[in-house]
């Protein structure tokens, strides 16, 4: 489990459409402005957040998106979870490698947003879909 | 869905994209520009992402296409305004953003428009044989 405490309730946005892809960029946006992480840090998570919800809606076939702010006692962050029930990822060495797709796009959708994050957790099965976990902290 | 708008100044088109983009909306401005360059026949496009917060994958393959696409269709396509977070989150996620070029702002991307045109039609005049002829 990832360190750090949750703070508040979580945020929830369904994925269904592009335009709710739209909506997680700018929920993410503001809770990363609220916790004050940089300009550059905001842009990243916001950026990662963009690529991982577009997963959920391509690969996953929608799903929710969960934005939450942490605190570890440190340091506040951004913690959002992506989950889908879609059919999982097959071969996950290979999804997480630069420029591997199934799907038609660039293939930085995983392995980019992995690097764009403090934590990065994934879980994923063909029965329960698949829950990324990413969590940027403020310096 | 929201459009994005096409000006036209002079031999070129300006867009200025002052939304959050869906996905459905960046497919759209990349169908219109095509159409746009051929109806009007400009040589430049500039793109001007001043307002965007992030570029994506998505939104940066885009960005590529239309450079592509108006090459194809003899247009040189620069985009300009890029921030300063957004160039540090592209270099990180992976995306080099081929073929495109780019500018600080749109008066460098006018200029450099200007300047490639200029090359180009240089080029163009030192092939062909009845010019060569023409000058003593």
């Amino acid at each position: 489990m990832t360190a750090g405490v949750d703070l508040g309730q979580p945020q929830a946005q369904s994925v269904r459409s592009d335009e709710d892809v739209v909506r997680v960029r700018q929920l993410v946006r503001t809770v990363a402005v609220a916790v004050k992480l940089s300009l550059v840090d905001q842009t990243k998570v916001v950026t990662a957040a963009s690529e991982l919800a577009r997963n959920t809606l391509v690969y996953g076939g929608g799903g929710t998106v969960e934005v939450t702010t942490v605190d570890n006692g440190r340091r506040k962050g951004v913690r959002i979870v992506f989950a889908d029930s879609g059919p999982g990822i097959a071969d996950l060495d290979m999804a997480l490698t630069d420029g591997y797709t199934t799907g038609g796009g660039l293939g930085l959708g995983l392995s980019g947003s992995r690097r764009l994050v403090d934590e990065f957790e994934i879980e994923t099965s063909a029965e329960t879909g698949t829950r990324i976990t990413v969590t940027k902290w403020s310096r | 869905m929201e459009r994005v708008p096409i000006l036209k100044i002079g031999d070129i088109l300006l867009v200025s994209i002052q939304l959050d983009m869906s996905d459905q909306t960046a497919v759209q401005l990349q169908d219109d520009l095509a159409e746009r360059i051929v109806a009007t026949g400009c040589h430049g496009v500039i793109i001007d992402i001043t307002a965007l917060d992030i570029v994506d994958s998505f939104v940066g393959r885009m960005l590529s296409t239309i450079a592509s696409i108006s090459k194809v269709l003899d247009a040189e396509t620069v985009v300009v305004g890029m921030r300063p977070a957004v160039a540090i989150t592209l270099v990180e996620l992976g995306l080099s953003l081929n073929g495109i070029r780019t500018a600080l702002n749109v008066e460098r991307g006018m200029e450099l428009i200007a300047a490639a045109r200029a090359d180009e039609l240089d080029y163009q005049l030192d092939d062909d044989p009845d010019a060569e002829t023409a000058t003593p």
